[in-house]
């Protein structure tokens, strides 16, 4: 018997001053936005893709041009929500077998007051890459390294 | 902070580590976990008490054993950091997207 616990998923909202359209492609610009400090490519982040369709492409490209998947396009409902499917393990690294969802819904507000929600679910997924985890958790940037981030900031 | 020493501590030994592995796969006894690995039901109580004080697993009574599981609350170190991960991305978002407003 195996039973299948969720984790409580991460939930974060903002508002920003901008019609819901452009709200919705300011975000999916996400090269133009993203903290380049969390990258997976080797020669720093030059630019984040996520291919406008369900089953596209999400990935990073890096300033030496190599391409780095990030995960899914799940589904693809402009301008009101996309699914994102986040394959990126604890250590920073693309895991085919770890799949993890950003859904990003926006809502208008007024004529230039957008709220958009992002809910980073299915964090139960990091469980079952535990052992990927413990394997890495030597690592710098891996399992130790945000345990220690983690530290910092309390 | 003790939480993180107790997590890494508890997670460098290779026996607790193949426990964690194994209990990440299937929920176990600690007979079943023994009758996997060649190590004995005492070694294998006194590991998962171990683990279980980290915070990385727990257990539940079934009748008369105490099946183990992975701690999903274990989760919480990196849930908290994606928690903030994700704070500082939209923040970043936030100001991108009300900038291109402004531009166009």
């Amino acid at each position: 018997m195996n039973i299948q616990i969720a984790a409580a998923a991460v939930k974060k909202s903002v508002t920003v001053e901008a019609p819901i359209e452009r709200a919705f492609s300011a975000f999916a610009a996400m090269g133009d936005w993203w903290v380049k400090t969390h990258t997976i490519a080797a020669s720093d982040q030059k630019d984040v893709t996520m291919e406008p369709r369900a089953g596209g492409r999400w990935y990073e490209t890096g300033m030496n041009g190599e391409q780095c998947d990030w995960g899914k396009v799940a589904e693809w409902q402009p301008p009101h929500r996309m699914l994102l499917l986040w394959q990126i393990s604890a250590d920073w690294k693309f895991d085919p077998d770890l799949i993890t969802e950003v859904e990003v819904r926006f809502t208008e507000e007024g004529k230039n007051r957008t709220r958009v929600e992002l809910e980073h679910r299915k964090l139960e997924a990091y469980g079952a890459a535990a052992k990927a985890m413990a394997e890495s958790f030597g690592s710098e940037g891996g399992w130790s390294g945000l345990l220690a981030a983690y530290a910092k900031a309390c | 902070m003790t939480y993180q020493n107790d997590t890494l501590a508890a997670l460098a030994d290779r026996t607790r580590r193949e426990i964690f592995e194994r209990l990440s796969a299937k929920q176990s006894s600690v007979a079943d976990l023994a009758r996997a690995m060649p190590i004995s039901q005492p070694a294998v109580s006194q590991h998962l008490k171990v683990l279980r004080e980290a915070g990385l697993v727990r257990g539940t009574p079934q009748g008369a054993r105490v099946i183990y599981e992975i701690d999903l609350a274990g989760l919480g170190p990196l849930r908290t950091w994606l928690d903030r991960f994700w704070d500082a991305q939209l923040d970043a978002f936030k100001k991108a997207a009300e900038t291109k407003e402004k531009d166009q």
